[in-house]
């Protein structure tokens, strides 16, 4: 399971997210809708434990743990992954290098060839990681990494962006492997926190709560594919006028 | 046999070059700091020939095998050229149309070498040049004969031995027409604290369709200075493929190869990976001159301070038309202490040509670094991840075995350098 109670962050001094309350639990698959700029990829980066993003308050529970002040890599071991929006060009490092350092201690040849060809990144384990990548390849090699890392908890920033139609029904298919999506819910071990823009990936993976995300703060929980209806019908500027008219009812 | 550690009556040089290098024997070198040379020792003991190279000292023997020069089975080697100061003590050769010896054989055998002397390096380019030509020690001559291709790379190694000495080398590569050569040089010393000088200049001669490679690993002390001195001359469809590697420290380190592709469709490519740790100071580039229609150039460096300075030079002139060249310099900073300076020039004498380069230094990037950590490696796996990938050239051409070998050396250094 997964908590978030009472959570803010900042980035270089200026509180982005605002009193985050989450609680995603296992097997379960949550998604996060917002505009540009609302916090979402912040919210994730936070969860990950990139250090550019400090907890001011609350705290984040993983598995029973308070892991506030865990650094990103023990994260990472402890079982949280997390697929990059834009992840960096490391030159020199190759796709492969990446399977192999997320397998750790389970890496081998035939494993690293089994994840590419499922990925369709056979191609590519011997280029610089994300050097020359098109949208649809840096998300298939995200969700190839993911796959060899195993993590419990998933952390997806917006999976379908840049990606075109011909690669949007396997990267749905590696997020559904991820997230056990095969087994029933009970038998799950994975847990995903998807964020998304467009919802376009929920055609392809099933969630069963979402919430909208404005200007740091988290409201409307409920089914994601209404939540994604509404804004479809309204767009985001509803969820603004929905959210300024609940914090003046507040005062 | 026993080799004389000095003089060098037996190599016949011309009355007009020693008059050159008396000369320029005062004469600094364009880059560099400027290295006293009467402080260094002329002379050493004379070493006993070894037919079997697997009998010289084992501490030798490692310190030349950190540097990819194998003695204890030399199976997979066509040829084997050691000098250990300034004495040959093995040379032979494995495959038939392939010649391996020392100098002062093989000018003895051959009268059409001198022709070669000092045709691709200037006699009165500095000093150190000068001082070669006035200080002879031997060196390497490896040949192969029209036609002949090496199954299995030469091996030579410069060894020093003999604290404060300098080693005055001269060696000369010539691959004849349609041969195709491939080397490795392992230049060591056996002390790791006492001074000494190494001065060696190489001179390439690469025939028509010839292919040769290159790939020279230093592994010096910090109190030793080197001033490699060298020249390549590439006729029409010519190869040079030239590896450097520098991982080890070193005191101060000069050179700047010069390749001229006087053929058409010649071509040089040069790849160097210098390390420099603290008190190391490096200079090292390569120059080519692009001097028939066609010809090609790839320089790439990649720099890696933890402490020493580097600067990591290329020049590329294109004096033909369809010449094409390429420079691609970077460097990585990884203490605060280091300096890396690249300095990639570009000459073009007219239109129709294309030269580029582009050259980076900074540090390691922390984003890279994070990305590696979200997949589990400690900010040290991830440091030395990036790091190793920095050091990763891939480089067209060479043998696939040439290629394992070198990546092992450079393997072996990371450690030291983390």
């Amino acid at each position: 399971m997964l908590e978030l109670k009472g959570l803010s962050a900042t980035i270089e001094d200026k509180e982005i997210l605002h009193d985050i309350n989450l609680t995603i639990g296992q097997g379960e698959t949550h998604v996060l809708f917002g505009p540009n700029g609302s916090g979402k990829t912040t919210l994730l980066m936070a969860i990950m434990g990139f250090p550019r993003y400090q907890i001011t308050r609350g705290s984040i529970i993983f598995k029973g743990k308070d892991i506030t002040s865990t650094p990103l890599d023990e994260r990472a071991r402890l079982g949280i992954g997390m697929s990059f929006q834009r992840p960096p060009v490391v030159r020199g490092v190759k796709t492969q290098d990446m399977v192999s350092a997320s397998l750790g201690d389970r890496g081998d040849e035939a494993t690293i060839t089994t994840l590419a060809e499922r990925a369709n990144m056979t191609d590519l384990l011997d280029r610089d990681i994300n050097y020359g990548f098109s949208g649809g390849e840096i998300k298939r090699s995200e969700l190839m990494q993911l796959q060899a890392q195993r993590p419990e908890l998933t952390l997806l920033d917006e999976p379908e962006s840049g990606v075109d139609l011909v690669n949007i029904a396997l990267i749905g298919e590696l997020i559904n492997e991820l997230l056990e999506k095969g087994c029933h819910i009970r038998e799950r071990r994975c847990m995903g926190l998807i964020i998304t823009h467009t919802g376009h990936i929920l055609n392809y993976v099933n969630a069963r709560t979402g919430y909208v995300m404005v200007n740091g703060r988290i409201s409307c929980g409920g089914d994601p594919h209404e939540i994604l209806a509404t804004i479809k019908e309204k767009g985001y500027e509803e969820c603004v006028r929905c959210i300024l008219r609940g914090v003046e009812w507040l005062r | 046999m026993y080799f004389k550690g000095c003089g060098m009556a037996e190599i016949k040089s011309s009355k007009s070059y020693r008059d050159k290098a008396r000369a320029a024997s005062a004469k600094p070198a364009t880059f560099g700091e400027d290295i006293d040379l009467d402080t260094y020792l002329s002379s050493a003991e004379e070493q006993p020939y070894q037919a079997d190279p697997s009998q010289l000292p084992a501490r030798a023997k490692k310190q030349m095998l950190e540097t990819g020069v194998i003695l204890d089975d030399t199976n997979q080697r066509s040829g084997t050229f050691i000098q250990v100061d300034n004495a040959p003590v093995h040379f032979s050769s494995q495959q038939e149309g392939i010649e391996v010896m020392a100098m002062s054989h093989a000018l003895d055998k051959y009268d059409w070498l001198s022709d070669y002397w000092w045709q691709a390096v200037a006699v009165d380019s500095d000093k150190y040049t000068a001082h070669v030509e006035l200080n002879q020690n031997n060196g390497y001559f490896i040949r192969a004969l029209p036609g002949s291709k090496t199954i299995y790379p030469v091996q030579a190694c410069l060894y020093l031995a003999k604290a404060q000495l300098a080693q005055n080398v001269h060696n000369i590569i010539i691959a004849e027409e349609n041969s195709e050569l491939h080397i490795i040089t392992g230049c060591t010393t056996a002390s790791r604290e006492e001074p000494g000088l190494h001065l060696g200049v190489s001179e390439f001669y690469i025939k028509k369709g010839a292919r040769v490679t290159f790939t020279m690993i230093h592994n010096w002390n910090p109190e030793i200075a080197v001033r490699p001195r060298t020249g390549v001359i590439i006729e029409e469809d010519g190869l040079l493929l030239n590896n450097y590697v520098i991982m080890k420290p070193v005191h101060s380190l000069q050179t700047n190869p010069l390749a001229r592709c006087i053929g058409e469709n010649a071509t040089a490519r040069f790849n160097s990976i210098l390390v420099a740790t603290p008190g190391s100071m490096i200079d090292v580039g390569s120059t080519v001159f692009l001097d028939n229609k066609g010809a090609k150039t790839e320089i790439i460096s990649r720099a890696i301070t933890s402490g020493g300075d580097i600067i990591s030079r290329g020049y590329i002139e294109g004096n033909a038309p369809e010449v094409k060249g390429h420079l691609e310099c970077r460097g990585l900073i990884l203490q605060g202490e280091g300096m890396i300076h690249a300095i990639p020039e570009l000459k073009g004498n007219l239109a129709d040509i294309d030269l580029s380069h582009e050259a980076a230094v900074g540090k390691i990037a922390e984003e890279e670094v994070e990305y590696l950590m979200a997949r589990g490696l400690t900010r040290a796996e991830a440091t030395a991840t990036i790091v190793r990938g920095f050091l990763r050239v891939d480089i067209e051409g060479l043998p696939p075995m040439l290629s394992a070998e070198l990546q092992r050396a450079i393997e072996a250094s990371e450690e030291d350098l983390m």
